[in-house]
């Protein structure tokens, strides 16, 4: 709160000076700041995956099957004799695009309904709004199960999974800030100035609600990459020979008993770490974005 | 002939929910506020028309409508001859530029999002072809205009004060060159101190350019100072309209006095005219027939409940009032 009272003159837009304040704000939020690392680092392994693997993520070796982990399996081998940690760094590219991929279809479909539904007061707004109610009325995972097994578990399939069941959150929150932001004078400044519609739409309102849909798609890809592991783990989601997070811990559950922990243990706890750090994301990103805090920005 | 000339204007908004679907069955017509009943007033090129009255008497819906951001449901708007209420949108498009507004409150009407470039840029984006420097060329000296140096140029709406802001909106609306400026409650949101320097900046425009303005305020004495004509508004209609120095001194309607009378003055020893209304203004759904001053006016007589005639008391001073 001590920078509020900071003279707008901190703010006179010189590199280096602005630079500061974001490492500052960083140095402050270090859990969201080391969760951002851990996403970058992931994201990166997985770009690089065929660099940065130390093994073939689908070589088997009939001697090497089910060892612990040592020097030279970092995270051990499952059944077939993989090196569990490349599988689980190739997996990181399947996982990670599906989050992407998911949460970016979501919010295009999402925003663009929703923008639509709040300008078009009326009929327009009902009938879509009633849509949203209704698949937001089924549980998102049961649909999201629904949809794999009626269309057949392919990586589109369980991307589109993912999308559908997302485009409602997306759909309110956009339909709701432009609901808001039409209202603002500067709207009417806008259309006195003589935009067109569309260009009140993408010049005007649009960016005007970005911030809580920028944290909103946030805390969502970590929701989207659960949703897929949990598909996964069921046998609706992404299926074996792929490496998968998900798939991985329930081929790793079967081991439990007999004493290799480490098969399911390292997927989960990539699913646990990467949603935990989405999230953290997710609420540092809400901190930053926060209206109040635009004077330090 | 006048630069603008509003006539007969009348807007309405239909009444929505639960109780206004009630009276519909009890009256047997869905309820509107008349929110703007009837106005006509003319600006002259180069002057500047106040137009005072309390909050929620309709004058900003006049401005609004002016400016298309309502429709109105009657009446007429001409803009040097052209009829504005009968032009489609691409039509009435192509009159933005010498149609501007102002609006009250600095902060709400700029986009956060743009800088104070691109907000004054923005207009002559949309309505002239000039190339890229010539537009900021042409930005650059509407900001050195309204007082605004160009280091603040790149900036964002957060980082000015209330006083620049407003200086960014009079310049985004002087950008085209408008030929009638709406000011809309300019100054209400601003300090005192600020007031006063923008109500200058208003004036050395409007007499360097040519300007005509159509001012609102209910702030008496920044309205004597600013305008040439003024128009007292009550409860939707116009009450009385007379030159500034006229008005100011032999207010006829017992609206304009009672306005008048509140106005504070910085002499003890002053004579004043102990004008006071009772009540409230009335809801613009329910308008009393006849003087809609009726019920709160201390000189009220049966006559009142009348249809109120309009006349003319002095050269170009009109009161609508059956005592005057």
């Amino acid at each position: 709160m001590a920078d509020i009272a900071r003279p707008p003159t901190s703010s006179s837009a010189s590199l280096p000076a602005s630079l500061r304040l974001i490492g500052l704000r960083l140095r402050r939020n270090w859990p969201s700041a080391t969760a951002l690392a851990i996403i970058v680092l992931m994201i990166l392994a997985a770009v690089f995956a065929a660099w940065i693997a130390p093994y073939d993520a689908d070589a088997t070796s009939a001697e090497a099957a089910l060892q612990a982990p040592s020097l030279h399996h970092w995270l051990g081998t499952d059944v077939y004799g993989r090196d569990l940690l490349s599988r689980i760094i190739f997996a990181a590219r399947v996982d990670l695009a599906v989050a992407f991929g998911a949460t970016a279809l979501a919010l295009a479909i999402g925003a663009t309904i929703g923008a639509i539904s709040g300008l078009h007061l009326g009929w327009v707004d009902l009938i879509i709004m009633r849509c949203v109610d209704s698949v937001m009325a089924f549980p998102a995972f049961i649909l999201a199960m629904a949809i794999t097994a009626a269309l057949g578990n392919t990586v589109t399939n369980v991307l589109l999974a993912i999308a559908v069941t997302q485009v409602p959150i997306y759909l309110r929150l956009v339909r709701g800030e432009i609901l808001r932001i039409r209202e603002m004078e500067y709207a009417d400044a806008a259309r006195v100035v003589g935009n067109p519609p569309w260009r009140i739409v993408f010049v005007h309102l649009l960016p005007n609600c970005l911030p809580p849909i920028i944290v909103q798609a946030t805390l969502a890809m970590g929701y989207a990459l659960l949703t897929m592991a949990a598909l996964s783990f069921i046998g609706l989601g992404i299926r074996p020979p792929q490496s998968e997070w998900g798939s991985m811990t329930a081929e790793g559950a079967q081991y439990i008993v007999t004493g290799e922990w480490w098969l399911f243990l390292f997927p989960g706890f990539a699913i646990v770490l990467m949603v935990l750090s989405f999230n953290l994301v997710g609420d540092g990103l809400r901190d930053f974005l926060d209206p109040r805090m635009r004077g330090v920005r | 002939m006048p630069l603008c000339e509003v006539q007969d204007l009348q807007v309405r908004f239909p009444l929505r929910g639960l109780q206004a679907w009630l009276r519909t069955l009890k009256d047997g017509a869905p309820p509107v506020v008349r929110a703007v009943d009837g106005v006509s007033f003319a600006i002259e090129a180069g002057t500047t028309l106040g137009l005072v009255g309390e909050s929620g008497c309709g004058k900003s819906t006049v401005a609004r409508s002016l400016v298309r951001l309502v429709e109105p449901a009657a009446g007429s708007i001409r803009l040097d001859g052209t009829e504005l209420t009968t032009l489609d949108d691409d039509a009435f498009a192509r009159v933005r530029p010498s149609l501007q507004m102002v609006f009250q409150d600095p902060t709400a009407s700029l986009n956060p999002r743009l800088s104070v470039r691109r907000a004054v840029e923005e207009p002559l984006k949309l309505h002239t072809d000039l190339a890229a420097t010539e537009r900021r060329a042409r930005t650059d000296a509407v900001l050195e205009e309204v007082g605004l140096g160009a280091d603040l140029a790149e900036r964002y709406p957060h980082e000015l004060s209330g006083g620049q802001r407003q200086r960014v909106n009079i310049a985004r609306a002087l950008a085209t060159n408008p030929r009638l400026v709406v000011l809309d409650e300019p100054t209400s949101a601003l300090d005192v101190s600020l007031r006063a320097r923008v109500i200058l900046l208003l004036e050395e425009l409007r007499s360097r350019h040519g300007l005509s303005y159509l001012f609102i305020s209910h702030d008496l004495a920044t309205v004597r100072y600013l305008t040439s004509r003024v128009a007292v508004m009550y409860l939707g209609v116009i009450v009385e309209e007379a030159w500034t120095a006229e008005l100011f001194a032999h207010p006829a309607h017992p609206y304009t006095r009672a306005l008048l009378a509140a106005v504070p003055v910085p002499d003890p020893d002053a004579k004043r005219d102990p004008f006071v209304l009772s009540g409230e203004i009335p809801s613009p759904i329910d308008i009393p027939a006849g003087c809609r001053l009726r019920a709160r006016c201390p000189l009220a007589r049966p006559v009142c409940a009348e249809p109120v005639p309009v006349r003319e008391i002095a050269p170009g001073h009109r009161v609508a009032c059956h005592l005057v």
